[in-house]
């Protein structure tokens, strides 16, 4: 297992680093250190002068990949990409190109972020799998059919018109919750459970259908058949017997995500008003904040890396006929 | 059924427990949400409820500010901020049309003196070579408290010497324990002069004031030296002397600039020139600082009517009455406590809110105390009267929210790059085209499509208000324009027809080479807007004239690179002024400001020789009837030449709920909230009053959830009455 964990390790160099060169080579391809320092100095009599003071200030006077003014291997060193990329690998993020410390803003922006990602994420499970356990019951009924064409509609809407018909009826029109905002402690409660409750329906029926698909495979083994002739009753065989049995494919798309919910959601955070990391990335892109960017591509390439060490993990631990080796 | 799946079932068992106890906690939340229906409070307030009758402003922002460093900042939306915290040498009259300048922090008006060749005194300006500025501030002002300023009983700084491990043990700015302050003194006018060439400042305005301010430059030199031999200590600008600007005594200041430049006065009112202590450089220098995010950057040290007490950008930007503001009344004229002592307001809270709708929908609700009218909601705001006029709608008039509109000091158009060889020159047939494209483009209908009709038709480059810009039925455009039974209408179709075969053009074909003319207009892309409506829009105004219209958008930086090379042809541009003087706005088209050759901001790169030597006599004649007749001749030259098809100045419109007094509309006055009054008891009223709880939608869900326990029991019923199905294994027969 060990052996195996260090050698996914190791698989997983090479792909953050090719991440790193592709994320270099599409934003400096889209943006110039030109384009960031006028970005940052404003629109108006901005000069050559002032353009290169920015550059040389925040380190983007280099070349991005290859320094053909020097010699050697310093032409790989004393460029753009090898002096932000190495304090990134050893996660130390420095500051924003307006001068903000990113690792605190990590830090103070992961709680909403959190806060928002793990309910809803928790909360679209259970549905999904209360649901799509319901459909297997009472399946070739109408209230199955009723079921299927719920989650197809859910489906097809798209998440903005459930955040803004969501904030029309529950905040605007009823006034329970307030429309937008956060606050930390227990006051965020009123603030998140809209998000929340948007975040799980809008995932809803796509889960809930792959799920009975699932559940439906199982429901036609032969231990379900024995378990209806031991007389045990259709709720006992889905939650007790098809629920187990079906997990182990649900665990893989489920654990996988677990690491991610840490990036927040660009959407929600952005119109519900709170700090999390998605609406940080979401302005880092709009005000070409190259150093914010990269860390959070970084960021999420590694965790996505996790999430898959973490599934092959679960894997082992749910299911011993799997050997990491 | 694997075995090492049971502790899967056993977490159903325990979910089964959780969800037991979960329901017994939903009925009570569902209890207590009923119960507090009753409360005096609406649920869906989003602010505390201790600060329900607080008499605090409720703000918000969507775009967070990337710096308040008085010296950096240069955006709108960073000055509503920075405008409360720092004061500067002059203000802008809160009340008064035109636009008039007023001292803030200094004793009266800057007195000016105009020097010859010989750097003797000269009244003419226009033999003037260099002036000087000499500023008497007011004594007695004392900046805010501030960790900075902290000094022990032996007149030392408390925290201007921390050693790195000591320095690790602040994260925020309070947790600094003691606080400081001092008086304000013409040092600080000059030290913040001299923090415009720092290079470790990287000020916007450096290139701009060191062709003005005397040896700007060579400061600039001498600090870059001095960071290339040690660039890791930070600078003390207090170490290089400065022939720019003198401290004189105390209280007064001197600054020198290379040349006339009367508009310098208007800088005077703007953040670049706040006072800056010394102490907080050193202060913000110390290790470790700038990655607690604790830098000038983000905590500002000021001596205006309030100081920053939380300053999270992601979230909420909260000011306070700064303690040691120095007295200041608000002026005669004012509906409310006119004479009385300013900032009314206690606390001012600016929330982040990225999204128009729900920005919309909170100041209905009564969570914003202000808000302008954003495209999606317009209609639902406002609506035209039978004169043509804008009202609120009775909805939000009945609720006793004010409209204010104003004309904003900027304008957009469409440039033609005068390098061009079709669009672009002196020559009679360009500007035959050039004007035969001003009539057909009706911008009016733009502003009706795109605007909502918020924009005035321009005329020329001044927008009303500036001092200079003529207004009322004669101040039109006679090449566009003409006044027909005393009434202004647009020149004709034909007309324009006429002026392009005149052209080389008739019907849209090049006589030349006998091919049809093709134009292309380059524009920024705005996410904002519904390009494709507006591109249809331009080609059918081209089309009028059968000229064909290729559509070039961009990103803005790709745009921009396009206007310094020089690269287009036809673009869509604007200016927001600086200053409300007509030399903000003509030198726009002043030649050696041309944007391809000399990197200025003319970006249609406009030559003539008579407009340029006018302009050099306008920008430097004091306001008076000589002034006037320059700035007319120079407008009238342009609109003949028409390097700009000239599009709109921008009119906005602010709404303000009815417990808000005070609000004038006074687009360059960033900190009109230092005026302003609120009434919170009312506001509470009006919140409750407008946020009822809705509580049917509950019933319905807890009927809708019933009638799906009621099938699922019924189905449940079913399957238990069922006969139990035979099991067959495949291939053997029933098993029974």
């Amino acid at each position: 297992m060990l052996i195996y964990l260090l050698r996914k390790i190791l698989y997983a160099i090479p792909v953050i680093l090719a991440v790193n060169v592709l994320t270099f080579m599409l934003f400096f391809k889209l943006n110039s250190p030109d384009d960031m320092a006028r970005m940052q100095l404003g629109q108006k009599y901005i000069t050559t002068e002032a353009l290169m003071g920015w550059k040389k200030a925040h380190g983007y006077d280099k070349p991005v990949f290859y320094n053909t003014q020097a010699s050697s291997w310093h032409a790989f060193t004393d460029t753009l990409f090898f002096e932000k990329s190495v304090k990134l690998l050893i996660f130390d993020f420095g500051l924003s190109d307006s001068n903000r410390d990113i690792g605190q803003d990590l830090k103070t922006r992961m709680g909403p972020s959190l806060a928002v990602a793990i309910p809803s994420f928790i909360l679209s499970i259970v549905l999904s799998i209360v649901i799509a356990l319901f459909m297997v019951l009472y399946r070739n009924t109408g209230f199955e059919k009723f079921l299927i064409v719920s989650c197809i509609i859910l489906m097809s809407i798209s998440t903005l018109f459930y955040i803004i018909g969501g904030q029309f009826l529950v905040a605007k029109t009823w006034h329970w919750v307030p429309l937008s905002g956060y606050m930390p402690g227990w006051g965020q409660f009123k603030f998140i459970i809209l998000p929340v409750v948007i975040a799980a329906l809008s995932g809803l029926g796509a889960n809930a259908r792959w799920y009975r698909a699932i559940f439906l495979e199982e429901i036609n083994k032969e231990y379900v058949q024995l378990a209806k002739a031991k007389g045990l009753s259709g709720f006992q065989i889905a939650f007790y017997h098809v629920l187990p049995n079906g997990a182990l494919p649900i665990l893989t798309g489920v654990v996988v995500l677990i690491p991610s919910l840490f990036m927040g959601s660009l959407l929600l955070e952005s119109f519900f008003g709170i700090p999390g990391l998605g609406s940080y990335t979401i302005d880092a892109i709009l005000q070409q904040d190259f150093a914010i960017v990269r860390v959070m591509v970084y960021l999420g390439t590694v965790l996505y890396l996790l999430g898959l060490i973490l599934t092959d993990l679960t894997y082992s631990y749910v299911d011993p006929r799997v050997r990491l080796e | 059924m694997y075995c090492q799946g049971c502790w899967i079932a056993a977490c159903v068992d325990k979910g089964y427990a959780f969800l037991s106890k979960l329901r017994e906690q939903f009925i009570w939340l569902i209890l207590i949400f009923f119960l507090s229906a009753c409360h005096h409070q609406p649920h869906n307030n989003p602010y505390p409820s201790r600060d329900d009758k607080a008499n605090v402003y409720y703000g918000a922002f969507s775009t967070p500010p990337k710096t308040l460093d008085p010296a950096k900042s240069y955006t709108v939306n960073e000055a509503q901020f920075i405008s409360l915290i720092y004061e500067t040498p002059l203000e802008y009259h809160y009340l008064k049309r035109p636009w008039a300048l007023k001292p803030l922090l200094a004793e009266g008006l800057p007195q000016i003196r105009y020097l010859d060749a010989q750097g003797l005194p000269t009244l003419d300006r226009l033999k003037a070579k260099s002036s000087e500025y000499i500023i008497h501030i007011r004594p007695g002002i004392y900046y805010q408290p501030h960790p900075a300023l902290a000094r022990d009983t032996q007149g030392q700084l408390v925290y201007a010497h921390l050693s790195p491990a000591q320095a690790q043990h602040y994260h925020q700015i309070s947790d600094f324990t003691q606080t400081g302050t001092r008086e304000l003194t013409a040092d600080d006018f000059v030290y913040e002069i001299k923090r415009l060439a720092s290079p470790q400042v990287q000020s916007p305005i450096y290139g701009l004031m060191s062709g003005h301010i005397m040896d700007l430059a060579h400061l600039r030199a001498r600090l870059e030296m001095q960071m290339q031999k040690n660039p890791k200590t930070p600078l003390d600008l207090r170490d290089y002397s400065f022939s720019g600007a003198e401290v004189l005594d105390r209280y007064t200041y001197r600054i020198r600039l290379s040349d006339p430049y009367p508009q310098f006065m208007y800088w005077l009112a703007m953040s670049f020139f706040a006072p800056y202590p010394w102490e907080a450089d050193r202060f913000y220098s110390q290790p470790g600082f700038a990655h607690q995010n604790i830098s000038i950057d983000w905590v500002p040290i000021g001596t205006g009517p309030y100081q920053l007490s939380q300053n999270n950008p992601n979230a909420l930007l909260q000011l306070i009455k700064n303690p040691n503001f120095h007295r200041e009344k608000l002026p005669q004229g004012l509906a409310h406590y006119a004479g009385e002592e300013l900032p009314k307001i206690q606390g001012l809270e600016f929330y982040s809110e990225k999204e128009s709708i729900p920005r919309w929908n909170k100041f209905l609700q009564g969570y914003y105390d202000q808000s302008g009218i954003g495209s999606d909601s317009f209609d639902a705001a406002i609506a035209y009267n039978a004169q043509g006029l804008p009202e609120l709608k009775p909805k939000l008039r009945d609720q006793g929210i004010k409209l204010q509109i104003s004309t904003e000091p900027s304008i957009f158009y469409l440039g033609f790059n005068w390098q061009d060889p079709i669009v672009g020159g002196a020559d009679p047939k360009a500007q035959k085209l050039r004007q035969a494209l001003s009539i057909a483009i009706d911008m009016q209908e733009y502003i009706q499509i795109f605007l909502n009709g918020r924009g005035q038709l321009a005329q020329g480059p001044l927008p009303p208000g500036i001092w200079g810009a003529k207004t009322g039925s004669d101040a039109f455009n006679p090449f566009i324009f003409k006044k027909e039974q005393g009434q202004v209408k647009r020149r004709s179709l034909a007309e324009a027809q006429k002026l392009l075969t005149e052209a080389g053009y008739p019907n849209g074909i090049d006589v030349k080479t006998g091919k049809p003319l093709k134009l292309t207009l380059s524009i920024a892309s705005d996410s904002r807007i519904d390009e494709g409506t507006l591109y249809t829009w331009f080609i059918q105004q081209f089309a009028k004239l059968n000229i064909e219209l290729n559509i070039e958008s961009t990103t803005y930086n790709r745009f921009q690179d396009k206007l310094n090379s020089g690269a287009t042809q036809i673009f869509f541009s604007g200016w927001l002024a600086d200053y409300p003087d007509p030399e903000n706005f003509l030198f726009l088209l002043y030649g050696p400001n041309g944007k391809v050759k000399y990197g200025g901001e003319n970006i249609s790169n406009y030559q003539n020789a008579d407009f340029d030597r006018e302009y050099l006599a306008m920008s430097r004649l004091r306001k008076g009837p000589e002034r006037q007749a320059e700035i007319d001749r120079m407008v009238a030259e342009v609109q003949e030449d028409a390097p700009w098809i000239w599009g709109f100045y921008p009119v906005s419109f602010q709404l303000s709920q009815p417990w808000v007094f005070n609000n004038h509309a006074n687009p360059l006055v960033n900190n009109a909230l230092k005026y302003m009054a609120l009434d919170p008891e009312q506001r509470f009223k009006s919140r409750l009053a407008r946020n009822k709880l809705a509580v049917w939608p509950l019933w319905l869900m807890g009927l809708t959830l019933g009638l799906i326990m009621v099938c699922l029991w019924y189905l449940h019923r079913q399957q238990k009455n069922k006969k139990p199905a035979s099991i067959s294994i495949k291939g053997k027969g029933p098993l029974c």
